[in-house]
């Protein structure tokens, strides 16, 4: 997915004056060539994820259309306040595009994790959030966000389903059944195997904010289960408030809060979370009885 | 309200008589910050009298100079000279801080006409500056300014850091004033423009409105203005 970003964000640069992209170090040298084209719109302000931010939000205020790029405990933990006041304070926008939520960086320790990152941003209003399950989700989410001047964040990840999903902004069935299971992202394909031969309905959406609510109230029965790739129950209360009224159980699955104090590799945190297929399986048969 | 001025140097807004200080007197609250409100005036007075490219009429051309003030508290003064300047109406500085006021103990751009940024959380003028600069620079406008304001206790805020560091590396065309009132709790051990290395500096009588206007004028580079006032404690 990271290749992705990087191609289509240097396709943007050079077709859109408006575009600029903003770095912190990371990812800088892929975009080398880039820098030499735009030196006035390709910004690498070194280790400095305050300014990052700062910057972007001054751009923002001259009519650009700021990226900002890192890792997404340095892009979102790291600068929160400047997210909140540099950006919606303002009443500008920003496109910012993490890799290495959650435990992709599972060998670099809890310093290089952020399960939290959509929470934060649920925090602050009118974020819309991306979390691409393919790479070739990647182009589309990054050129629409270059048409407004909207607050987006796109999380890309190392973790892929098989196939790309174009159309996830609302909830896409992919398999009809009973109970209602969403998987957001990159957790389509390990929710896919965790429910074979179970009589369940499975939807994507690689859109989890704004949600789409009117699809979940249409879609949910008794049950629903919601499985992101970030904090569990990140969601929780957005889903409680679309099925307001309908008589429901729901279990929502995702990252533990729980530092995991192991390394290796990001199907073990997978696994650790019970957010692998059968750690899945387990809690979805649970849950349904 | 007191405003306290060194009776040597009576510059316009040092007289007592000048409609400014009329202005600032019938703004009511905000009795915390008024030390800091007063401390920007004579800056302020200048900026808008004799140095920013920008009135009412051109507050929203592309290319008109920028001006962000960062210490957000105390915008007592900015608001009088706001008002002076035709970019609000008198009447607003009635009700500064009431529930039907635009004018709250921290400016905010999107209510305020003339007002650049939103600020009041400390340490956040000088990041944001230095991507308005950038921004102007990458779309060539080239003649338009960058400015922006701090208090020297501001600068215990590390994210200033990053931007003045960053600012110098690239030599941004970009004007930092601080006003020194001695405010940060600790001090500036070897003193303000040691923080601001690889820029140019200038050390002013914060109420000599000439030796402002002459530092002000600096361009085609990071520049530091530090405007030393009286000390907060005085």
């Amino acid at each position: 997915m990271r290749e992705a970003f990087v191609a289509t964000t240097t396709a943007l640069l050079d077709e859109d004056p408006r575009t600029a992209l903003v770095l912190a170090d990371i990812s800088a040298s892929s975009f080398t060539e880039a820098h030499r084209r735009h030196p006035d719109r390709v910004l690498n302000v070194g280790i400095r994820e305050q300014l990052m931010a700062g910057v972007g939000g001054g751009l923002a205020l001259t009519g650009m259309r700021p990226y900002l790029h890192s890792y997404a405990p340095f892009l979102i933990d790291r600068a929160y306040e400047q997210i909140k006041l540099d950006f919606a304070h303002q009443d500008v926008g920003a496109v910012l595009v993490s890799i290495g939520g959650s435990y992709d960086a599972a060998a670099e320790g809890y310093t290089h994790q952020s399960p939290g990152d959509v929470a934060l941003l649920d925090t602050l209003d009118g974020w819309t959030v991306h979390v691409p399950g393919h790479r070739d989700e990647v182009p589309g989410l990054l050129r629409d966000a270059a048409r407004h001047d909207d607050r987006v964040y796109v999380r890309l990840s190392v973790q892929e389903n098989r196939r790309a999903h174009l159309d996830g902004a609302n909830l896409r069935v992919l398999r009809r059944g009973g109970p209602l299971v969403v998987a957001v992202g990159p957790m389509l394909d390990p929710v896919l195997e965790a429910t074979e031969g179970m009589d369940v309905t499975v939807a994507y959406t690689n859109t989890p904010r704004p949600l789409d609510t009117d699809g979940l109230r249409v879609l949910a029965e008794a049950e629903v289960i919601v499985v992101e790739p970030y904090l569990a129950g990140t969601s929780a209360r957005l889903v409680s408030e679309a099925l307001n009224g309908l008589p429901h159980r729901s279990l929502h699955l995702g990252a533990g809060r729980t530092e995991v104090r192991r390394y290796g590799h990001w199907r073990d945190h997978a696994r650790a979370h019970g957010l692998d297929p059968a750690g899945l399986r387990r809690s979805i048969s649970e849950f349904l009885g | 309200m007191h405003f306290k001025l060194q009776p040597r140097h009576m510059t316009v807004i040092a007289t007592p008589r000048h409609p400014v200080h009329d202005l600032l007197r019938r703004i009511t609250g905000d009795e915390k910050h008024a030390p800091s409100a007063h401390s920007t005036l004579d800056v302020l007075w200048v900026l808008y009298d004799r140095v920013l490219r920008i009135t009412p009429e051109t507050a929203e051309e592309p290319d008109r100079d920028r001006f962000l003030l960062s210490k957000g508290h105390g915008p007592a003064a900015y608001y009088a000279v706001l008002a002076a300047k035709g970019f609000i109406p008198v009447e607003w500085l009635d009700d500064l801080g009431g529930w039907d006021s635009p004018l709250g103990h921290h400016p905010d751009r999107v209510l305020i006409p003339g007002v650049e940024v939103g600020t009041g959380s400390l340490g956040h003028g000088l990041g944001l500056a230095v991507g308005t600069a950038l921004g102007l620079r990458a779309q060539g406008l080239t003649t338009a300014r960058t400015f922006v304001l701090l208090g020297d206790a501001e600068l215990d805020e590390g994210s200033n850091h990053e931007a003045i560091a960053y600012a110098a590396a690239i030599r941004l065309p970009l004007t930092a004033i601080v006003i020194d009132n001695r405010s940060a709790t600790h001090g500036w051990p070897g003193d303000i423009p040691a923080r601001f290395p690889n820029w140019s500096v200038s050390v002013v009588n914060g109420h000599d409105h000439d030796e402002i206007e002459r530092a002000l004028r600096v361009t085609g580079r990071p520049h530091l203005v530090v405007a030393t006032v009286e000390s907060k404690e005085s």
